[in-house]
């Protein structure tokens, strides 16, 4: 998203299959209608300072934390190195987040990366595949005994 | 251009003993007397449902579009439903000046001054629906392709909404030529009958300076001719691109390739039957029951049951096909076994009843030429078509792929008073059209006058009748 260019027809979010994006109807930011304990100085604390305050009537989706993987890339940039395999995996919230691997994120054209193998793995699927929208999450299926009941 | 014959067995399309001067009194009449009770009462009803609607529309724009009944799913509803509505609306009045003249229908002359005013003020309800469904409507300028300084800021040719953009400011600006073209000489007739100068400044500026000599005429007659031709592949057009909103998206239901044909018939068939309305009350009130007669209204509502019938077949493909795939999805678009059992099925059988059943009623002869007939066939139709759009609309959004998606629509008190607030802001234009606008194109008129006048037919044919 672009949310700066962004006029707020959301026909995008019509044609979203996973109906996934979300629409900012009302002014949330420093708005006393909606108090979520982020209207005063101690509040925005928790706000992370690197993602851009949303306004009214843009469309907004999950974008893998674009402020994260810049980081990661400016930072090898300036070490003189390539992004080591896998170092992407720290630069989304969600995934630096899970200490059980169930979320992972990174590059599929790093060979060495591992959610290639992930990627590769049999039991990786994608939802609504049919469709053919060629989306960036991929499930793994969940693993059942079927042997025995 | 027109013959100067006309077959006896052919309802005259002027009653009563008409001569030249008496038309020119008849359509001057409204303009240059007093309004009566009823006008006003009109007016001021219209006034109050507009200023309720500006009030509704401020809200929204000061507060944001979550005043709406929207929801995650459902990104369109209403807003984008009366757009639609409203450009359907305005569409008969170009087909009915353009395409008719190019067939050389002389039936058209006395309706189309106000099917294309209709047309004119139906596009400026429609235009407003994409400025205020924005969510950032400050920013509308930006669908325009203007240069720039904000960086990488530029419209995307790709998008069907931007193909919108310029379909309806193209159809909207020669509506209004060819509406003010042809406006002209009965303007300038306007002007000399004022009495008062002020008056008669205003519809000498109006007229152009209309002189009416020879070489007025001729460039008239050529420059109509230029622009009906213009305007005819805008009939087409303008509908096409609209559907292509939906025909050029993803969502099961709207991705349709017959979409374009089907929405260009539907828009046809709403806006005669707008005109239809529009005419029934007009010649009760402005008393033109000499010039839009039945004849006119068994017309009109021929063409409703052509584009009807369209629409009806449309329907009948589009349910066959949902089910034919064998697609789970297309079992819940707004034409389908799943549309016509579910949460919407009352929203499906309402189309269907209004749209398809009650037109039928035309086939027999005698409500066809009957004006009270026409004209309740012409509301049910009015509502039929709203509906048709909200269908596509809100059922289609309503059941998305994924199960865990579906929802429903609850309009607020804002959809409602914005809704009915354009219907105030057209009531308020067109009544002031009819008080101040000659509103039948009486120098066409008076050109089948003696082709096609009860008299002057009489006067001929008297052995015959």
């Amino acid at each position: 998203m672009t949310y700066n260019r962004c006029i707020g027809t959301r026909y995008c979010a019509n044609n979203c299959p996973y109906r996934v994006r979300r629409f900012n109807w009302f002014k949330y930011n420093e708005n006393s209608e909606f108090d979520f304990n982020m209207n005063d100085d101690y509040g925005k604390m928790v706000l992370n300072p690197d993602v851009a305050v949303r306004s009214r009537g843009v469309m907004e989706k999950c974008s893998f934390c674009i402020q994260g993987t810049q980081q990661v890339i400016l930072n090898a940039k300036k070490e003189g190195r390539k992004v080591a395999a896998g170092e992407f995996n720290n630069a989304t919230a969600c995934s630096s987040a899970c200490a059980t691997g169930a979320l992972v994120f990174g590059d599929v054209n790093e060979e060495k990366d591992p959610i290639v193998a992930l990627k590769e793995d049999k039991r990786a699927y994608r939802l609504l595949e049919a469709i053919g929208t060629d989306n960036n999450v991929v499930y793994q299926v969940k693993v059942r005994n079927t042997e025995e009941a | 251009m027109s013959s100067h014959y006309e077959a006896p067995i052919r309802e005259p399309l002027v009653l009563g003993d008409k001569s030249y001067h008496d038309i020119t009194v008849d359509i001057a009449k409204p303009i240059e007397g007093k309004a009566n009770k009823n006008w006003y009462i009109a007016f001021t009803i219209s006034l109050i449902a507009f200023s309720w609607g500006i009030g509704c529309i401020l809200y929204t724009i000061g507060t944001g579009i979550g005043v709406w009944g929207l929801n995650k799913n459902i990104g369109w509803a209403w807003d984008i439903t009366n757009f639609v509505w409203w450009v359907g609306i305005g569409h008969a009045g170009t087909l009915i000046s353009a395409v008719l003249l190019l067939f050389r229908q002389r039936w058209r002359m006395a309706i189309n001054r106000s099917a294309e005013a209709m047309t004119i003020f139906a596009v400026f309800q429609a235009g407003l629906f994409p400025i205020i469904h924005m969510g950032r409507p400050w920013n509308a300028y930006w669908v325009l392709p203007i240069p720039n300084q904000f960086g990488s800021l530029w419209v995307n040719f790709n998008s069907p909404l931007l193909w919108d953009v310029f379909a309806i400011s193209t159809y909207l600006s020669v509506s209004l030529v060819f509406w003010w073209t042809g406006l002209l000489p009965d303007f300038a007739m306007l002007r000399d009958r004022a009495i008062k100068p002020f008056q008669k400044k205003i519809y000498a500026l109006l007229s152009f300076g209309w002189s009416g000599r020879a070489k007025d005429w001729q460039r008239f007659e050529e420059v109509s001719l230029v622009l009906a031709g213009l305007a005819t592949p805008l009939v087409l057009s303008v509908h096409t691109i609209v559907s292509m909103d939906f025909a050029t998206s993803i969502n099961p239901g709207w991705h349709s390739t017959i979409f374009p044909p089907y929405f260009v018939a539907g828009a046809i068939f709403s806006g005669f039957a707008m005109v239809q309305t529009l005419l029934g009350v007009m010649r009760k009130v402005t008393n033109l029951e000499n010039y839009i007669t039945r004849l006119h209204v068994e017309y009109m509502n021929m063409v409703i049951m052509l584009t009807g019938g369209i629409v009806a077949v449309a329907y009948a493909s589009e349910f066959f096909i949902a089910w034919y795939t064998g697609s789970p999805y297309e079992n819940f678009t707004y034409m389908s076994v799943g549309a016509a059992t579910g949460a919407y099925g009352w929203a499906f059988w309402s189309l269907i009843l209004f749209n398809i059943a009650i037109p039928q009623l035309l086939w027999i002869k005698k409500i066809r030429v009957s004006f009270i007939g026409s004209f309740l066939i012409s509301i049910a139709i009015n509502i039929g078509m709203w509906f048709e759009r909200f269908d596509i609309i809100a059922i289609v959004l309503s059941k998305g792929h994924l199960p865990s998606t579906w929802t429903r629509f609850e309009p607020t008190f804002v959809d409602v008073g914005v809704f009915i607030g354009t219907i105030g802001f057209f009531g308020v234009l067109f009544l002031l059209y009819a008080r101040t606008f000659p509103v039948i194109a009486q120098a066409e008129v008076k050109s089948i006058l003696k082709v096609s006048g009860e008299n002057y037919k009489k006067l001929r044919d008297g052995s015959h009748e």
